[in-house]
């Protein structure tokens, strides 16, 4: 089994530490620059900080877009972190509306300003929070989630939050006092954590490594 | 929500050291062996501060946060000595996911905005040094609470806030190293004051003082230094603590 690992490098944010928790798992990472290293790839990790427009215009410039897309059509596997999640959306309305990669269909919204309980509470939502099944019966076996205990707790730090369209590509959710966030959103070989696992210690070390091992 | 847990480690030269009020500074050991420890016992982040950066205008903390990110997967802030973008490009490059910057955003507050800009809000901490001068109000005070600002605290986090800062790290310059409980009320004035998270840093004494930082002062992380070096906490008996307490504030 492969352990390649091509982690996309398109000017945002800090890569380092995401290579050095796949690397950490064994895996082989190499950065791509380009639409031919992409399409390249086996397994492809898309990471990010930062405001969405920055983001898609990073992919934009260097001409990544397609590439990102067509692997994710031959459901190849892909792993989007925070931003990178947030970009497999259609749309995102963080200053304005952007368009997204649009590889899972579903938009991407502010985290309300107020608890369920209508009380202000901090933006952004910093945090070790717990990771649950949406629904009683969602499957984590053979996904990214596998042999992960319900409530682990995985560290957050984001102001949006991913909505997708279909309630079944949401793998994991979480709840930020009272407002629901999607913690863990998939379609087919395609994942995407808003939480940060390369500094979710062993729970997020486990979902990457899970992801490196994961068979097409 | 789950309040944050968070070691900090004070650092000068190649060593974990201690002081009160910021001063008086004793050697605890290496920090790396404590940063593992802590990472192992389940802390939630590490903050490294150098205490000598900002008098000597360099930072030695490049080797000990290289060494740190290899081996511990959870936030990692670095502060003290940091003066520019590229100075923040550095220590990302070294391990770190954020920066706490102090005497660098005083003297030009701009830094706030730049940094936010470069790599995200979310890497920006603004560390603030607070010391008590009437009922409730506090000057921002810069190098390990020597220097003082004419800086007002509340006012100063609000600035800190609309130029970008995604944090701020508040330590209270009376309160640190005395073991005698947080300063509640500056942490509830900044808390209130602002919408981004604020982490209470400095009194910590006895698990009850965190309860009270949580529920009076509403703070929404708390780092602990001291009681964890000198084993008079472990940290399982300080999650007790601050996870029922923020259990209790939820269902309030």
């Amino acid at each position: 089994m492969s352990s390649a690992i091509t982690l996309i490098d398109y000017g945002i944010g800090n890569l380092l530490s995401v290579s050095r928790a796949l690397e950490h798992c064994g895996a082989d990472v190499e950065l791509a620059q380009t639409a031919e290293q992409i399409e390249a790839a086996d397994k492809l990790v898309l990471p990010g900080v930062g405001a969405f427009a920055d983001g898609m215009n990073g992919l934009r410039e260097r001409g990544l877009v397609d590439a990102i897309r067509k692997h994710a059509e031959q459901d190849k596997p892909l792993l989007g972190i925070c931003l990178g999640m947030q970009m497999l959306l259609g749309t995102s309305e963080e200053f304005g509306q952007h368009e997204g990669l649009g590889i899972i269909p579903g938009r991407v919204c502010a985290i309300p300003g107020t608890t369920d309980a209508g009380q202000p509470h901090k933006i952004p939502h910093i945090g070790w929070t717990e990771l649950r099944r949406p629904q009683p019966d969602t499957e984590w076996n053979g996904t990214v989630l596998e042999g992960i205990p319900a409530d682990s707790r995985t560290y957050f730090v984001h102001s949006y939050t991913a909505i997708p369209d279909d309630p079944k590509h949401r793998l994991s959710d979480a709840g930020y006092n009272g407002r629901t966030i999607a913690a863990v959103i998939r379609k087919g070989s395609v994942y995407g954590t808003q939480f940060h696992p390369e500094k979710s210690r062993n729970v997020g070390l486990q979902i990457l490594s899970n992801f490196i091992g994961l068979k097409r | 929500m789950n309040v944050r847990l968070i070691a900090r480690l004070d650092i000068k030269g190649p060593n974990l050291i201690k002081g009160i009020h910021l001063e008086g500074l004793r050697v605890v050991g290496d920090p790396q062996q404590f940063a593992r420890k802590y990472y192992e016992g389940g802390i939630d982040e590490l903050i490294y501060m150098d205490t000598v950066a900002s008098l000597y205008g360099r930072n030695n903390l490049s080797e000990i946060v290289k060494y740190t990110a290899e081996n511990v997967f959870i936030p990692l802030t670095v502060g003290g000595g940091i003066r520019s973008a590229d100075d923040v490009t550095h220590m990302l490059r070294m391990g770190a996911d954020k920066v706490a910057i102090n005497t660098a955003a005083v003297n030009r507050p701009e830094l706030i905005r730049e940094v936010s800009q470069k790599f995200g809000s979310q890497c920006m901490v603004l560390s603030i040094e607070a010391k008590r001068v009437g009922p409730d109000r506090w000057e921002v005070y810069t190098d390990n609470g020597r220097e003082k600002t004419g800086l007002d605290v509340v006012e100063w986090a609000i600035k800190g806030q609309e130029l970008g800062a995604g944090e701020i790290l508040l330590t209270s310059v009376d309160q640190e190293g005395t073991r005698k409980g947080y300063d509640n009320r500056l942490v509830r004035a900044v808390s209130e004051a602002v919408s981004i998270p604020v982490i209470a840093s400095g009194g910590l004494g006895e698990p009850a003082h965190l309860s009270d930082v949580i529920r009076q002062g509403k703070a929404d992380a708390v780092a602990v230094a001291d009681a964890l070096h000198y084993d008079r906490l472990s940290i399982e008996r300080l999650r007790q603590a601050v996870d029922e307490t923020a259990m209790a504030v939820k269902h309030v």
